[in-house]
Formats: structure tokens, C-alpha cells, sequence
């Protein structure tokens, strides 16, 4: 790649684009967690009207006009979508798309109508941004490029964005505890002196002014999807609110770099040498779609993969336990002098015992199986399966657990004794240590289950993690 | 929000004569109002001074919320004056607790138990300043007093019930209030959690502080409580558990489905309304 190039067109382009994104990004953490998502696209598209009047007034397109008209757009259309909420008794969300559909209508109709229409604002611009125009026309190379008059010809955009980035960091640096308090429990942040009303209104005028500032050069479909996908994602990747927002971060510039290089890339390695490039912008935000939805299903907690694992992994460890239960009450049978019955079973009884009328392949039960196996709470001999004395011990919890609820559920609650058999086999793999204890007051002095079996005695050290 | 106002209104309570300015709260004459339509007429009550536990007690739609969120200014008062320990609200603050209701807040946002209760200490710590270590410290203690040690790290999605009304409980007490309002903190937890509420409650007490609960279970009222307000719409009665917790006045606070109170307030909030 020509270094010249680089620096002259992709720099000021991705630097553009990851300032825009990073702002966005931030900023919409607190709209995720506020349940205002939809206000970021709301205020994207309600700016509009507020650029256009500025534009009228001033007569140019200076930066610092247009970003105050697209703040006091912000708050026209935060007050609006209130205003309708509470007094026209209209559903938040749908207040939201009455408030920035019709001030995105007035902007479109301000801006066919008036002079602004003869100049490079128009609503497709608005839409999809001109990453591709922005240009540092002057360093040649890596070695002047950082020299001060270079860096004064940095392109408006950038400076722009740059700024607004500065500001957002400084605002969620200075205000994440008040930020912080207000999102999650506005009416204390408010008996302590913190003002929610005045966070909220701070919060959506920053969101117009990055909203505006991106816009230009990135268009609004990006930056509606930079104020959702990244906290989104870094949502499901954590439970801390500034891990959070560093993983926003990280995945707003992921979809930014990776989406500039899809798009100048991807075209000419699939179809061919000399293919023009994909508008960057696009391939932006469907980065940041697509890093969405692979954490959805990846993600180490929340994701549907892991969620999956963890299901499975529940279900061997009922398949063992009831296996160890299977294999104690078997032992009753056995030593209570029925000499046919014997106190082992093979594989394929195992197997067909446990699943049961329910059918399917039984690998929980199979993987079960083997554990018991490697813990060596069950012992085979000749293809037949027995309990081992560690086994028996464990199976002797979880038969007193059994039984202390059938005891309950007969006893406290009134249940038919032929009933509670079935609710006791699932309550007994779920049992906490404060259930437990409660089991323990209610029935720990009984002598037998409702159906006249032993409730074996309680098993030192085999107590349930709290 | 215009209400039909009767007479003068006092610039202070200090016009009253049986006024105390040491009473941790005051209200007199106070009217709230949702939406035009009247939700508490008239409120007049003193606390006593000295360390109290006083249950506001009523039926459903009487109230209870409104009043404690009208005393810490989170709902405009339509009429009447708040004092507390002699001086309004907004000037008290630093020293009025809060425990809201368990369902008012979003529970899967990420904060740990001990950044909850470190909020407790916001207030304290001011403005745009960061939790410090020694306020961080003080937020494990509170963790502790409520019986949650070790569970400082876990995400509040992650918390039983009781165990987050317990998480609410340790806030206040970081906030080292005089006065708590909690808005029913007994309300669907666990034997426990009941236990180590009332335990931290007779300790505030204990300490000379006042809390005022809204209450559900009429049960204990007796047992947990030393002073009762007797709430629909209006104080039916307030003062000591033993001399106003009676049949008599509980008749009063629950009987009729339908006062005259609550016609006329319909009728305030349809002024105006067609049909």
C-alpha cells in the first residue's frame, strides 16, 4: 500500500470514524441501561431540523453553529417525546417515533425548501456520512505528518470528532458516579442532592452533539448502530458497568478498523484486482452487527452456546445423582433379604433405568456414567456397576434429602404420599443449604419417609454450598 | 396542580405551640395530589423525638408510598409543611435515609452488592469525586451489619430476594442518616433476611434514630414497631403501637371500600373532563 495514501485518505478516515464510534459507543451505555436506546435514534434523526436552522441562520456550515442547533434539537426532541409521554398519555416507545419521525420530516422539508438544498447537505449525506471525502491533503509520509502545520491542515472532520471524543471521555470520567446513580436509582440519586432531571438533559445534549459531529462524516445509520451494538455487546461480556465501557470501547474500534478494512479489501480479494472499494461506512456497522450477534451466541455467560454447555453440564449431574440414588436403593432392596435382587446393574439396565420413559440418546446419562466412574463412586466388575463406599455415602445425601422432602411435602403441606415422589426427585438436586436447614428443622428427627422407608442418617461433611 | 387552598398558611411550624423543633419529622397540613386527583388530604403528624420504629399502616391505594415520597421531595406537595428535626427537607438531606421499593430499580444492571451500598455513601462523598478506599470500607462494613459478607463482588441479578432488600438495607446505613424512610423493606423475603431487618432496626433505634417504615403485615406490627400511622388518604390515627394499634381504629383505616373521601376526590380529578 502507498504510504502516502494511507495518510492522506485512510487515517483521517478511520481516525473519523473511530472517534465517531468510540463517542457513540460510550454515550449509549448509559442509553442501554437506561432503557433509552431508541432516544439515541430518536435524537439521530430529530437533529436534522436543528442543523438546518443553524445553517439558515449563520449561512454556513461552521461547526460550532451546527452543533449548537443539534443541541438545542436534542433537547426539543428529549422535552417533546416527555411531554407526549406524560401529558398525551402516549407509550414511551411509541412517543420516541412520533417525537424524531416528524422532526426528521420538518428537517427534510427545511432543507428541500430553502437554500441549503443548493450546497453538499442533503439527506442522503445525512444517511451515509462522506468517509471517503475526508482528506489531509499535505504530509507525504509517516516523517512530517505530526509536524504542526500538517496537523493544522488536519481535516474539520477529524478535529471535530477528536474534540467531541475528548469531551464525552471527560464527562463519563468526571460524572460515572453521578452517572452511575442515575441511571440505576434515580429517585436516591435524587434524596441525595444529585440531580437526575439535569444528568439526563447533560446526557442528551452530548448525545446530539456526537450525534451531529459523527454524522457528517460516518451518516446516521452508523451511529445509531454504534449507540446500541457495542454496549450491547460488551453488555453480555460482563456484569461490571466500567469493564463495560471499556469493552465498548474496544468493540467500537474493532468495528470501525475491521469494517474500514472489509471494505477496502474484501472487494478485491472476492471478485477480483481493481474492484472499487464498499462504502466504509456500511461495512462499519454491519461489523458491529455481526460482533453482536457472535457474542450473542458466544458469549462466556449470557451466550446461547455457554448457556447450552451449562444446561448440559446440570443435567449430568442429576443423570450421577440419581444414578448413585438408583444404585442405593437398589443395596436396600438387596440387604432387606430379597436374595434375587442383586446389588449391581449392567450399562444397558443404567441407561434404560435412568431415561426413563423419556427417550432420546442418553449421552447426559452415558457422561454421567463415566464420571461417577472417575470419582470413583462407582466401581465396575464383569460389565455390572456397584457402588463404591465413597458412592454409597454420597447416595445416602441425596436419599435423606429425598425423603426428608417427601416428609415435607406429605407431612407440612398436605400432599398425597403416592404423589410426591416425582416432585421430590427434582427437588432433591436443587436443594440449597438454607433449604436444607429449613428440611432439617421440619423433619430431620423423623425416623422413615411417608412410605415407611428409612430416612438414612445425615452424612458429615456432605453439606450443600449455600 | 392547584389545590382549593383554605386560610393562611403558616411560614413555619413555629406558629404551633405543641410544635417541637426537635421532632425528626413534621408535617402539617400537607396534601399531595397525582394528577389533580387528591391522594392525601390534610396530613398532620409529629414524630416522636428519640430513637423510634414507626410503621405507616393502610389498604392499598391509601397513601403510604406518596407520603414518604412527598417527605423526601420526590412528588410535589399540592399544599403543607415538612420539617425535619426543624428545618425543611432540602436543607436535611445529608441526613435523611432512603430505601425504596425493591421493584422500582432495574436489577440486571451491572453493579456489584458493594457498589450498591457504595451509593449509599454518594452523598457524603459530593460531586464528580471518586469512591474512595475509606468509603469503600465503610460500604463493606454496612454489607456486613446486613449479614452479607463475601457476597461484595456478586452481580445483584445474582442475589435472592431477600438477600437484595438486604443489599437496600446496607445502602442506607451507609448513608448514616438520623431519619430513614424504607418503603415496605419486609415486603416478599425470606424468614432470614426478616430476622436481620429487624435486628439492624432495633439497632438504628437503638442509636436514637427514627425509621419509618410503610407496612403490610399487620401481624407484627405490634412486635416490630413502636409507633403506628394509621393511613387512608388521611391519618386515621398515629402515636404509640399499644394505644393506636386498635381494632377500633383499624376498622376505621380499612372499612368501606368507598369513603366519601375517595368520591370527592374523583370528583376533584374530573374537573373540567367531559362526562
Amino acid at each position: 500500500m502507498n504510504s502516502t495514501f494511507f495518510i492522506q485518505y485512510d487515517v483521517p478516515a478511520l481516525a473519523a470514524a473511530t472517534c465517531a464510534a468510540v463517542s457513540c459507543a460510550l454515550l449509549g451505555n448509559f442509553l442501554l441501561l437506561r432503557r433509552l436506546s431508541l432516544m439515541g435514534d430518536a435524537i439521530s434523526h430529530a437533529v436534522l431540523p436543528g442543523i438546518v436552522v443553524a445553517f439558515l441562520l449563520v449561512g454556513s456550515r461552521a461547526t460550532l453553529p451546527v452543533v449548537a442547533g443539534a443541541a438545542i434539537a436534542g433537547v426539543v426532541v428529549t422535552v417533546a417525546v416527555e411531554f407526549l409521554c406524560r401529558l398525551g398519555r402516549v407509550d414511551p416507545g411509541a412517543s420516541m417515533g412520533v417525537a424524531f419521525s416528524v422532526l426528521f420530516a420538518l428537517g427534510v422539508v427545511l432543507l428541500e425548501q430553502t437554500a441549503a438544498s443548493h450546497i453538499d447537505l442533503d439527506a442522503d449525506c445525512v444517511l451515509y456520512g462522506q468517509l471517503e471525502d475526508i482528506a489531509w491533503l499535505g504530509p507525504e509520509g509517516w516523517g512530517d505528518a505530526f509536524s504542526w502545520g500538517h496537523l493544522q491542515n488536519l481535516p474539520r472532520e477529524v478535529l471535530t470528532l477528536v474534540s467531541v471524543g475528548i469531551v464525552v471521555v471527560l464527562f463519563i470520567t468526571i460524572f460515572f458516579k453521578e452517572l452511575r446513580i442515575t441511571s440505576f436509582d434515580p429517585d436516591l440519586a435524587s434524596t441525595l442532592g444529585f440531580r437526575p432531571g439535569w444528568m439526563h438533559y447533560a446526557m442528551m445534549i452530548l448525545v446530539s452533539i456526537a450525534v451531529v459531529a459523527s454524522f457528517e462524516a460516518v451518516g446516521s445509520i452508523q451511529v445509531i448502530a454504534m449507540l446500541i451494538c457495542p454496549p450491547a455487546t460488551a453488555r453480555l461480556l460482563t456484569d461490571r458497568l466500567h469493564v463495560q465501557l471499556w469493552l465498548s470501547v474496544a468493540c467500537a474500534v474493532l468495528s470501525s478498523v475491521g469494517g474500514y478494512m472489509v471494505a477496502a479489501h474484501v472487494p478485491a480479494l472476492v471478485v477480483g484486482p481493481g474492484t472499487p472499494s464498499l462504502d466504509a461506512a456500511g461495512t462499519m456497522t454491519v461489523t458491529s452487527g455481526v460482533l453482536l450477534g457472535l457474542t450473542i451466541v458466544f458469549s462466556p455467560w449470557h451466550g446461547l452456546v455457554a448457556r447450552h454447555v451449562r444446561r448440559f453440564m446440570t443435567a449430568v449431574r442429576i443423570e450421577r445423582e440419581d444414578l448413585l440414588a438408583m444404585l442405593y436403593r437398589l443395596e436396600e432392596v438387596h440387604s432387606a433379604g430379597d436374595g434375587e435382587t442383586p446389588r449391581d446393574m449392567s450399562k444397558v439396565q443404567i441407561i434404560e433405568a435412568l431415561r426413563g420413559d423419556r427417550g432420546g440418546p442418553g449421552l447426559a446419562i452415558r457422561v454421567a456414567l463415566r464420571g461417577a466412574l472417575r470419582r470413583g463412586e462407582i466401581m465396575g466388575a464383569s460389565g455390572r456397576f456397584g457402588l463404591t463406599e465413597a458412592g454409597r455415602r454420597r447416595a445416602q445425601g441425596i436419599i435423606r434429602m429425598h425423603r426428608l422432602w417427601e416428609h415435607y411435602l406429605v407431612h407440612e403441606l398436605g400432599l398425597r404420599p403416592d404423589h410426591v415422589h416425582r416432585t421430590a426427585m427434582a427437588l432433591e438436586h436443587v436443594t440449597s443449604r438454607a433449604m436444607q436447614d429449613e428440611l432439617e428443622t421440619a423433619g430431620g428427627e423423623v425416623a422413615t419417609d411417608p412410605h415407611d422407608r428409612p430416612i438414612p442418617d445425615p452424612v458429615p461433611g456432605d453439606e450443600r454450598p449455600s | 396542580m392547584v389545590m382549593p387552598h383554605h386560610g393562611e398558611r403558616p411560614r413555619s411550624l413555629e406558629t404551633f405551640p405543641e410544635h417541637s423543633p426537635e421532632s425528626p419529622l413534621s408535617i402539617h397540613d400537607m396534601t399531595v395530589a397525582y394528577d389533580r386527583r387528591p391522594v392525601l388530604w390534610d396530613i398532620e403528624y409529629e414524630a416522636p423525638t428519640g430513637g423510634r420504629l414507626i410503621a405507616i399502616v393502610g389498604p392499598n391505594g391509601a397513601g403510604k408510598s406518596t407520603l414518604i415520597k412527598a417527605c423526601l421531595g420526590l412528588l410535589p406537595t399540592a399544599s403543607g409543611l415538612i420539617e425535619i428535626y426543624g428545618e425543611p427537607y432540602r436543607k436535611q438531606r445529608s441526613i435523611v435515609g432512603y430505601v425504596p421499593q425493591r421493584e422500582t430499580v432495574d436489577w440486571d444492571f451491572p453493579v456489584s452488592a458493594l457498589d450498591v451500598v457504595c451509593m449509599g455513601r454518594y452523598g457524603l462523598i459530593g460531586w464528580c469525586r471518586p469512591v474512595s478506599r475509606r468509603h469503600r470500607e465503610a460500604a463493606r462494613e454496612c454489607l456486613a451489619k446486613v449479614g452479607l459478607s463475601g457476597l461484595e463482588s456478586r452481580q445483584i441479578r445474582r442475589l435472592s430476594g431477600g438477600q437484595q432488600q438486604r443489599v437496600f438495607l446496607a445502602r442506607a446505613l451507609a448513608q448514616e442518616a438520623h431519619l430513614y424512610f424504607m418503603d415496605e423493606p419486609f415486603a416478599g423475603v425470606d424468614a432470614a433476611t426478616e430476622r436481620a431487618i429487624v435486628d439492624v432496626l432495633r439497632d438504628l433505634r437503638d442509636l436514637g434514630r427514627t425509621v419509618i417504615c410503610v407496612h403490610h403485615d399487620l401481624q407484627n406490627v405490634p412486635e416490630y414497631f413502636d409507633e403506628v400511622i394509621l393511613l387512608n388518604m388521611r391519618v386515621v390515627a398515629s402515636g404509640p403501637v399499644r394505644e393506636t394499634f386498635t381494632e377500633e381504629n383499624l376498622l376505621k383505616t380499612y372499612g368501606g371500600r368507598l369513603t366519601l373521601l375517595d368520591e370527592a376526590a374523583n370528583a376533584l380529578a374530573r374537573r373540567g373532563e367531559p362526562g
